[in-house]
């Protein structure tokens, strides 16, 4: 090393959350001992203005060449001081973080221990500093677009947002039409303002705007690429509807003879064979169920070919696969609806008039099945409904979580039964009344006053066994009273089961497929469950709606905008900072053996013949380290995780 | 006073790391004896670096990465696996009790994971006893 090295050490107090138990002071002073320390400071909040400035002004008074800070997480704030060292012209990469608040004051009770704890992570980001070196930090160019993956409300918002801004969007959905669970629904809360009046509006304004490629019947096969420069496959499945000859007369459907059961309807009504899920739904193209169409399985039938007039059903469609270029991706691929008939006691699947949410949001819909009235399966009316709280939801056997929507709908369907049904009479079995949002405890409020019977107790039971005459011809929801401590039975003719938002079925596949982790719940994990709701540990990669967790439409929307505003962001920059901290080859130490270019999963290593060594593409390197943990040469530098660097480490930790 | 071990711990940036980090957002308490240092990739860890650990005064070593499957960096995980299962071998025949290095997988969402491998690992040097530079070879 020419230069002498001068290392400044910054202590944060973080206000109390360091020095509840680790002594600060002690610390510093025991670093002053280190070699190369040329100042110790402790300060209340590093992260502060004033706490940079003094990082600023030191570098420039004390002609430091290396800084520390022990604070927090490099998580939250490595970038935040790179930047004060770098303002005070020192290379970023000359500074190292402490972490002795989450990995030390906030794990640990005996302020004697943390305290030892603190000095030994303190010493080892000095000795580590030490031997850092400075990093060029390397642009690249920002590819100006950004694929929204899902199309229901969230990514329906995301997409007009980055759409509206100028900038081009890839919209991917799996089913036929985007639409999304919303499109599900008749009256949302708690305004009952209709769905579809305020929806299809959107499904339109996405299908028409000139800067969203909407790509329905599709999905993501594969991702690679980083912050910037992603490159997305698409597998479009073959819709046997040619969608430039396809019209929307839908004579076809009218025609075709095959019938299914809906999934848009959730099983309560049939499609046919040729169908689009819903009658707004975008595009207006149907696509051909192949188990259902008759062509498909003995080669005849072929009605709605013949009644075609633009000649578009293309029974020799082929699924076609894409491949697009973006610079961000936001990912909004919502929940399933939990399945109860894993809870047998509520009797789903075993008698007729036990139905779910979705079920029911579908029966009372004027675009449904039944066009809004509600029915019984025999087809009459019934006279009065059980609605059973948090199945699937705050239940140890399923998911722990709350789903934060169900009593909301809850008391919306009570408010629908009552005004679509005279003198119906409800009953929710509810375990707590959650109703946080804006206007919402107004609308508890308000059901309280329809004459809704609220039952404080999780249902046990839903049987058809009467006890009494009253009971004969009823389902009875058998329940604890937590108020009255007593145990009630309620004979009804429907029971609802406002059932949990989960994540979907593939969302390990997705989380992997993206590059992006999921919480304990299985949901997919943002970067801070407070600063960065949006973003996720993959740069350029974000999760919003209820993919990220169970939410209500307005936070999804609110979110949904978050996203589309932090991908603007990103795009309209043009170009993006990616790692300086590469893997780097010497030739004059590179034995030629090529276990390196096996190892990288990137191939970013490729081999020079004539010079017969192996060379690192620093664009592709995304700088993990395992060429350099495998080089039995030793040849291969992972830049700012030297063994040097981490070899000093080492000897720091265990002062 | 019982024997209070040392334990470097390699946790990879994007799992493990903020597994650690989450056990102390949510103010979980771990044995102190675990120091945690961060590397970009369970993959990154060189036996050098747990040999080194271990020379100069750990009692144990935990080497933290992804879930299989999980890797930020696709597959660096199932490097470090092959390395460790070969490097408990070689420290077993120069006669060092392999249970003092110890690969585990701890996610992101997984604070309490990561506070219970520590507490075990601890309790696992603990009954161990210091490593003995001196008598850790093979005449041990």
């Amino acid at each position: 090393m020419e230069d002498e090295v001068r290392i400044g050490v910054y202590i944060c107090h973080c206000g109390t959350n360091i020095t509840g138990t680790v002594n600060v002071e002690e610390v510093a002073e025991f670093v002053k001992g280190l070699p190369a320390v040329v100042m110790a400071k402790t300060y209340i909040y590093m992260c502060s203005d004033p706490g940079q400035n003094m990082i600023k002004e030191d570098i420039k008074q004390l002609e430091l060449n290396r800084v520390v800070v022990a604070s927090c997480s490099p998580g939250l704030h490595e970038h935040t001081f790179r930047q004060a060292v770098q303002d005070a012209g020192l290379n970023p990469y000359m500074f190292q973080m402490a972490n002795i608040r989450e990995h030390c004051s906030w794990v640990t009770e005996d302020p004697k221990l943390a305290t030892d704890k603190a000095k030994a992570l303190v010493s080892a980001a000095v000795r580590r500093v030490y031997h850092q070196q400075p990093l060029d930090v390397r642009e690249v160019p920002m590819t100006p677009s950004v694929l929204v993956v899902g199309g229901g409300i969230a990514g329906i918002q995301a997409s007009l947002e980055v759409a509206n801004a100028g900038y081009k969007v890839y919209l991917v959905e799996r089913d036929p039409s985007i639409g999304g669970h919303m499109a599900q629904f008749d009256k949302t809360f708690p305004t009952l303002d209709c769905a579809s009046c305020i929806f299809t509006p959107l499904l339109s304004a996405v299908g028409q705007n000139p800067n969203i490629e909407l790509m329905t019947y599709s999905e993501v096969e594969e991702v690679s690429g980083y912050i910037g420069n992603f490159k997305a496959k698409i597998k479009q499945k073959a819709r046997y509807v040619d969608e430039d000859k396809c019209n929307g007369c839908l004579v076809c459907v009218e025609k075709c003879p095959w019938k299914a059961s809906s999934e848009f309807d959730e099983g309560i009504a049939e499609r046919k064979a040729i169908y689009t899920p819903f009658a707004q739904a975008v595009p207006n193209v149907p696509v051909i169920d192949t188990e259902t169409c008759v062509y498909f399985s003995k080669g005849t039938c072929r009605a709605c070919e013949r009644f075609c007039d633009p000649k578009a059903i293309a029974f020799d469609q082929q699924d076609k696969e894409v491949e697009v270029d973006v610079g961000a991706i936001i990912i909004a691929t919502g929940y399933d609806a939990f399945d109860p008939s894993a809870i047998t006691q509520y009797g789903f699947g075993r008698y007729d008039n036990v139905i779910t949410a979705l079920q029911f949001e579908r029966l009372c819909n004027a675009s449904g099945p039944t066009s809004g009235k509600i029915t019984l399966k025999d087809g009459s009316e019934p006279k009065s409904v059980a609605i059973l709280h948090c199945v699937g939801s705050r239940d140890k056997n399923y998911h722990e979580y709350c789903s934060r929507v169900c009593c909301m709908y809850s008391l919306k369907y009570s408010h629908l039964i009552k005004e679509k049904i005279e003198n119906a009479e409800v009953y929710q079995f509810y375990i707590d009344m959650r109703c946080f949002g804006k206007g919402y405890e107004e609308f508890y409020e308000r059901l309280s006053n329809e004459g809704v019977k609220f039952i404080r107790g999780k249902a046990g039971e839903v049987t058809d066994l009467a006890i009494n005459e009253e009971e004969q011809g009823k389902l009875v929801v058998v329940a604890e009273d937590s108020l009255m401590s007593a145990m009630v039975r309620v004979p009804v003719d429907m029971v609802i089961l406002s059932t949990a938002l989960e994540p979907r079925a593939d969302a390990e596949v997705v989380a992997r497929m993206f590059n992006i982790s999921r919480s304990a719940d299985g949901f997919f994990l943002e970067r801070h469950p407070k600063l960065d709701p949006v973003a996720t540990a993959t740069g350029g990669t974000f999760v919003v709606g209820c993919a990220q967790g169970p939410k209500d439409i307005p936070d999804t929307v609110a979110q949904a905008s978050a996203a589309a505003a932090r991908a603007l962001a990103m795009i309209s920059q043009g170009k993006v900072e990616i790692e300086a901290a590469t893997a780097v080859i010497d030739e004059e130490l590179c034995s030629g053996c090529k276990i390196c270019n096996l190892l990288c999963p990137y191939s970013a290593i490729s081999f020079d013949e004539e010079k017969e060594v192996s060379v690192v593409n620093e664009a592709l390197c995304k700088a993990c380290g395992v060429c350099v943990a495998a080089c039995p040469s030793g040849a291969i530098t992972g830049k700012h995780f030297t063994t040097e660097q981490i070899m000093a480490e080492i000897e720091g930790v265990l002062v | 006073m019982s024997f209070e071990p040392k334990i470097v711990a390699f946790l990879c940036n994007w799992c493990s790391y903020r597994g650690a980090d989450l056990a102390g957002t949510s103010r979980m308490k771990c044995a102190p004896n675990v120091r945690p240092i961060r590397v970009m990739c369970s993959g990154r860890v060189e036996p050098d670096f747990v040999l080194k650990a271990l020379e100069a005064g750990a009692d144990g070593v935990l080497v933290l990465g992804c879930h299989p499957g999980d890797c930020h960096y696709l597959e660096g995980n199932y490097k470090t696996m092959r390395r460790i299962a070969l490097l408990k071998k070689m420290l077993s025949q120069l006669g060092i009790e392999d249970e003092r290095v110890r690969l585990e997988w701890v996610s992101a969402s997984e604070g309490a994971r990561f506070v219970s491998i520590v507490d075990d690992m601890t309790e696992q040097v603990r009954k161990l006893g210091p490593f003995s530079r001196r008598n850790g070879g093979s005449d041990g």
